[in-house]
């Protein structure tokens, strides 16, 4: 038992902690978001440069030949920067076909996605992240829960309050089930992806509390720094909780997807339970800290809020796998009975 | 990353699992407090002859030196086999390293076996009408009189102490200190005397886990101080220390019974069609993995660090907030029945809302979250 990071794993994220510090800070993120949720092309170039999008493909397709605990280490770093580039998608989708792909599907998608050629896109029809200009999509298909692997589909822009990300809506286009044959590789494709969107709500919000614990530090009222006061610590001690909680059970889904695929249902719902309602939470928490200057513009913290408000979506709620989980639990109990 | 158990882990449990099978705790006898309690001594001795009473205790002590992990693997099983905890709990995580830690080789040697064996139990006489979250404004008195100690005061909540025949007291032996947590000494107090007063609490479940402690001139001998006069707040802090680790586990797994029973309970009435239901239901076990897999990055941090990481902290916060959902839910779900004098449900219920105050209310550890995990100022 080793709940942790491997030296290894860290090193990852210390390094992609301070590339993005260095290449996309507030300051980038604004600029692509009031752009019209235009991408840090630059950034994107960059990290197409160092092999990201491909940590999850292996070294036959292009890829870094990792897993998804290391790509959920990368996506928590995405997600802590906020950053403005269709990571996320690429490489959950570049992850799921590498594992629940057929060998016809690997050879078409993985080289052109690993090598950040081609992008994807990832969610529902009805809400689509990183669609435009994706060459596939990898599209929940509700209720069998499948992932479908979605090309030639035509794309709207879709609008969102989220303008660090582009989203879209889906009509038409061939589609076919992750792994050919549709069944039980075509669900977990579907739980790899709500993996890494979880993994990517930790980083958010993990950056909502670290600029929350800044900002009390400093900010002061009645001569002291806001976070002596007990109602404002309480507020900062949920929020770690949280945080902590949709830590635990999203690395928890990262280690069980390739270690143990057969826990990575349960594993999965765990995770996007957490991450969809504690995402939120945390992030409004820091609004509320934040105070008046949290309801700005210029703070930055709404667009960790807007970002936890999508991938909430992009889960499909945190009810659907509440009720998921109250299944399982019950199907257990019966079998004891 | 590993969530698996490794090969020494696993055998730790198998061999512990093939034990408890092969030696049931059995079901707790009918009767009063004291034939439970009798039943749970008996189970002790049992524990400790097959050298399963205290596997965090190193082998010289008679323990088996079990890593955290394995000590959080002994709870784990001791509760899924719906064994009890050993009757001198106290005495096995608290009394026992604190002796370990600061006691001298003959304290070592007239204390540990009895506490192992549980022919001598142990309480603790910490808290006070006046000091609980905030134990340093403790007031009991101890006066050196001759080779002895003469000690006058109050203690609240000392569980077991109907049972036992020493107490891990701590008292003001000097009133002049200038700091309030300066002046403290740990004693080791033999139960079994005039000066020692035991009057049950009777708490809101009409049970009494929990006593008063009436101190009137009782005497210690000299050589029972703990860790040299003056010292006690150490010491005392070692007792705290040790406190929350591998109880947790246990905890977590009698929470997670307690919800299979409620999922039971549930299905039998057919309410988990209802999507309100499935969803307090789906949040609960959401809750106890929760709590489960952060406890094992608890003890990763703890066995890789030598202290735990920010969510160390957390747990306790999480198991007693989670419990009172969970036996909430419980009286919404199945009815009046839940709420009939002497009904298990009933008896969870009330129980629960002492989880959030025991062993440090949930206000007192979101102020040592803010302050020593998050780094936030302290009101002046």
């Amino acid at each position: 038992m080793h709940f942790d990071l491997t030296e290894d794993q860290k090193e990852i994220k210390r390094v992609a902690r301070e590339l993005l510090a260095a290449r996309s800070s507030w300051a980038r993120v604004r600029e692509a978001a009031e752009a019209g949720a235009a991408y840090d092309e630059e950034l994107w170039r960059e990290l197409c440069g160092l092999g990201w999008p491909g940590i999850a493909v292996s070294e036959q397709f292009g890829g870094q030949g990792l897993g998804a605990v290391e790509l959920a280490v990368l996506l928590e770093e995405l997600g802590y920067a906020c950053a403005a580039t269709p990571f996320l998608s690429s490489a959950a989708a570049a992850a799921a076909i590498q594992a629940c792909g057929s060998d016809a599907q690997r050879a078409r998608w993985l080289p052109a996605l690993a090598a950040g050629e081609a992008t994807a896109g990832i969610g529902t029809r009805a809400l689509c992240a990183d669609g435009i200009g994706a060459e596939v999509l990898v599209l929940l298909e509700r209720p069998s829960g499948e992932a479908m692997l979605v090309t030639g589909a035509e794309c709207a822009p879709l609008e969102t309050i989220d303008p660090t990300r582009r989203y879209a809506t889906v009509s038409g286009g061939d589609a076919e089930p992750l792994g050919g044959r549709g069944g039980a590789e075509a669900v977990a494709g579907a739980e790899r992806v709500r993996t890494a969107v979880a993994a990517e709500v930790v980083g958010i919000a993990q950056r909502a509390v670290e600029m929350t614990l800044a900002y009390v530090k400093e900010r002061r009222q009645f001569g002291v720094p806001v976070g002596a006061f007990q109602a404002v610590q309480n507020r900062c001690a949920q929020m770690l909780l949280e945080t902590e909680s949709a830590r635990s059970t999203a690395l928890f889904a990262a280690w069980a997807a390739d270690a143990a695929p057969e826990r990575l249902a349960e594993a999965a719902a765990l995770a996007a339970a957490a991450a969809a309602d504690g995402g939120r939470s945390v992030t409004a928490s820091a609004i509320q800290a934040h105070g008046g200057i949290g309801f700005t513009w210029e703070a930055d913290v709404h667009w960790l809020y807007k970002r936890a408000q999508l991938d909430a979506a992009l889960l499909g709620g945190a009810r659907r796998h509440r009720a998921a989980l109250a299944t399982l639990a019950a199907a257990r109990v019966a079998q004891v009975a | 990353m590993d969530l698996t158990f490794s090969a020494e882990e696993t055998t730790f449990r198998d061999e512990l699992r093939a034990w408890l099978e092969a030696n049931p705790a059995g079901a707790p006898p009918h009767g009063d407090e004291d034939a439970q309690y009798g039943w749970r001594r008996e189970w002790q001795r049992r524990l400790a002859d097959a050298g399963w009473a205290a596997v965090h205790w190193p082998r010289e002590h008679g323990g088996r030196g079990a890593t955290l992990t394995q000590s959080a693997i002994y709870y784990e099983e001791l509760a899924s086999a719906g064994a009890p905890l050993p009757a001198n709990v106290l005495g096995l995580l608290l009394a026992g390293p604190t002796i370990m830690t600061w006691g001298t080789p003959e304290q070592q040697e007239r204390h540990l076996i009895p506490i192992l064996t549980a022919e001598e139990i142990w309480c603790q006489g910490f808290s006070e009408p006046d000091a609980g979250s905030d134990l340093a404004a403790l007031k009991t008195r101890a006066v050196q009189d001759g080779d002895e100690w003469v000690i006058t005061g109050q203690k609240v909540w000392t569980s077991m102490a109907q049972y036992a025949k020493w107490c891990m007291l701590v008292a003001r032996t000097d009133a002049d200190a200038p700091k309030k947590h300066q002046g403290l000494t740990y004693f080791l107090m033999d139960m079994e005397q005039d000066g020692v007063e035991i009057v049950p609490l009777k708490q809101i479940t009409g049970e009494s886990e929990f006593n008063e402690l009436f101190l009137d001139g009782a005497r210690v001998p000299a050589e029972n101080v703990l860790g040299g006069v003056g010292n006690g707040w150490k010491v005392a802090l070692t007792t705290l220390m040790n406190e929350r680790s591998g109880l947790a586990f246990f905890l977590q797994v009698r929470m997670r019974q307690l919800l299979d029973r409620l999922i039971g309970e549930a299905a039998e009435r057919g309410l988990l069609e209802d999507p309100v239901v499935a969803d307090r239901l789906g949040d609960l076990h959401l809750r106890c993995e929760v709590l489960r897999l952060t406890a094992y990055r608890g003890l990763t941090a703890i066995e890789t660090y030598g202290q735990p990481g920010p969510e160390g902290s957390l747990t306790k916060w999480m198991w007693s907030e989670t419990n009172q959902a969970l036996t909430q839910l419980a009286a919404d779900l199945l009815g009046p029945e839940a709420l009939t004098a002497g009904a298990p449900w009933a008896f969870e219920l009330l129980r629960a809302r002492g989880n959030s105050i025991e062993g440090g209310t949930t206000e007192v550890l979101k102020n040592i979250v803010a302050e020593r995990v998050l780094g936030l100022p302290r009101l002046k």
